[in-house]
């Protein structure tokens, strides 16, 4: 059987806030999945509630086909997550901790050095080995936290931002070691869509408790991304709301969106203004462009789906 | 009843013992139980030079029994609320606020065996500064009363680590019931020392009732037992001009006391366990 992953009218409230309504997502097979959505979407939500750390209001979380609320211990057998930058006891070492989650998924005696040996050096902590966690950084821990998904050989890995921490070096070993994970099914949430876009093959994007989307990612982008009507447009000095205004106000301009604090990411109609014609335009502002660029595919599928950033 | 997954091997009692095992090299590594250990220390390092310098009546003028009395029988419930606090204070409210929770509960283990783990890691670390502060005693004793031991000393031993076990319980129904390891610690504390105190006094004094519901006065039984003949389990004395009042006192007998120890572990076990395993890991 393929491993899978399934959310049946899976919904959770707090109160009167819905953070997740009638969530149906069946994710099967070896491939690595994209959780996309804006902060509060639900995405962290639908990960605890798989990991056993929270419960569903209603409906049902299964891996494997095994309800994660009535046999938890079978469920997470042949799954591993990484959810919120977890902390490891201060006074443990990498190597005891890994041993004690090694113990808990039965990996055998015999094989717990090697398999500990191994996950330590794919996320370079192999000479920290013996040093107490409780001094280490936050990056650090997370490549801890990384070598502990991979430990137990589990048919499915469940990661919520798993770059969160990291330095540029260690957020592309991540993805090293994500994309590497090609016999197994990878569910991972990420605001970064070019990690997305590089290391998965399918993507699922939820919004407010909800999901929008379910399809490979040529597929969304397909449908989504609006046939390359879309420019990232780097500016010098940051993007306030005046200057995004300005830009949005141009000639063939449908929408302006801040991506970040430099960027903004520009919709346009191709009838009414050419790229060039744009880079034109934008120049013409005065506002300190520094790089204009095709927005990804994704992003402009992501914008086009999600308009809000709450 | 939903069968077991093939690849979930390690049974229940199995992940209590790996539980217990990986928190209690935590504790064992870290400052806080060097931190008790030394506080055990200056305790007996003080009452062994204050009584050897001053010589207090009640400790080496009468027997041994009375020396057990004054500085075991004073010092030794305050050790135990000390321990508990200090171990299983924060125990469960620490997964939640360190975020320590987020490593180890999305695993194939019952949060009951993490639980039980934990509290048995803690126990075993209360029992060694239990321990230490006994031999001290013990050690004090022997030098002014040579091979001396009251059998009474040696019951109060076993009922303080039965008063350990019941205020452990307690401290891990409170690290289960908040999210903040400073507030489930304090509680502890002001609970054990303060509030079941008072609650003890003002229910005998005012409303002349046993506080036979009370923790402390379970408790009460490891320095009574030190007292010969035994404290009567209630006893009224006139009080005020004339005598116009009345004020009762009681004492728990040993098997109340331990009745009393006996419910307070178990209740507050499952108390704490129920409140865990239904607590969610929410930002």
């Amino acid at each position: 059987m393929s491993p899978s992953i399934e959310a049946r009218q899976l919904s959770k409230s707090y109160g009167q806030f819905a953070a997740l309504t009638k969530l149906d997502l069946k994710i099967q097979g070896t491939k690595c999945v994209g959780f996309l959505g804006p902060n509060g979407a639900g995405k962290t939500t639908t990960m605890k509630i798989l990991a056993g750390l929270i419960r569903a209001t209603e409906g049902t979380a299964l891996i494997n086909g095994v309800d994660v609320a009535k046999d938890k211990r079978g469920a997470l057998a042949s799954c591993s997550t990484l959810i919120e930058t977890p902390e490891i006891y201060p006074s443990l070492t990498p190597k005891e901790a890994l041993s004690m989650l090694c113990e808990i998924r039965g990996v055998p005696r015999g094989e717990r050095n090697k398999r500990i040996d191994e996950a330590l050096a794919r996320v370079k902590m192999s000479e920290w080995e013996n040093k107490k966690v409780g001094g280490f950084s936050k990056g650090m821990k997370q490549r801890v936290n990384v070598a502990s998904t991979l430990l137990s050989d589990p048919e499915v890995i469940i990661l919520d931002e798993p770059s969160t921490g990291l330095d540029p070096r260690g957020m592309s070993e991540v993805r090293d070691i994500v994309m590497s994970l090609k016999d197994r099914l990878v569910f991972m949430s990420s605001h970064l869509l070019a990690e997305v876009t590089e290391v998965c093959q399918e993507v699922a994007m939820i919004d407010h408790g909800k999901l929008l989307v379910y399809d490979t990612i040529e597929n969304v982008t397909g449908k989504f991304a609006g046939g390359g009507n879309a420019v990232e447009i780097g500016f010098a000095g940051g993007v306030d709301e005046p200057l995004r205004l300005r830009v949005s106000k141009l000639q063939g301009v449908s929408s302006a969106t801040r991506s970040n604090d430099r960027h903004l990411i520009v919709k346009f109609d191709h009838a009414a203004v050419t790229q060039d014609k744009l880079l034109e335009l934008v120049a013409g502002l005065k506002a300190g462009a520094l790089t204009f660029a095709p927005a990804s595919g994704l992003e402009d599928a992501y914008l086009s789906l999600i308009k809000e950033t709450l | 009843m939903s069968e077991e997954h093939p690849r979930a091997k390690a049974g229940s009692l199995a992940h209590v013992w790996i539980s217990a095992k990986y928190n209690f090299l935590n504790y064992f590594r870290a400052r806080r139980f060097y931190v008790m250990l030394a506080i055990i220390l200056i305790i007996s390092g003080l009452l062994t030079v204050l009584v050897g310098y001053y010589r207090p009546p009640g400790f080496v003028d009468g027997n041994a029994l009375g020396f057990y009395g004054a500085g075991w029988g004073s010092f030794a419930n305050f050790v135990v609320v000390l321990s508990a606090a200090f171990f299983g204070g924060d125990a469960i409210s620490g997964e939640f606020q360190n975020r320590t929770g987020y490593f180890l509960v999305p695993n194939p283990i019952r949060r009951s065996a993490i639980y039980l783990g934990k509290w048995i890691a803690a126990l075993v670390a209360s029992t060694i500064v239990l321990a230490v502060f006994a031999l001290a005693m013990l050690a004090n004793g022997l030098f002014y009363f040579p091979g001396t031991v009251p059998w009474e000393f040696v019951q109060s031993v076993a009922f303080a680590f039965v008063y350990m076990v019941a205020a452990l319980s307690l401290a891990f129904a409170f690290s289960s019931l908040f999210k903040s390891s400073s507030i489930s610690i304090l509680m502890s504390v002001i609970l054990l020392l303060f509030v079941f105190n008072v609650v003890d006094t003002v229910a005998a004094l005012v409303a002349g009732i046993e506080p036979w519901f009370s923790i402390t006065y379970g408790a009460g039984i490891v320095s009574n037992i030190l007292t010969v003949p035994y404290p009567a389990a209630k006893t009224v004395v006139a009080a005020g001009p004339g005598g116009r009042f009345t004020i009762s006192q009681f004492n728990a007998t040993v098997p109340e006391g331990l009745l009393i120890l006996g419910i307070y572990f178990v209740v507050m076990l499952v108390l704490g366990l129920v409140l865990f395993e239904r607590k969610e890991f929410t930002s």
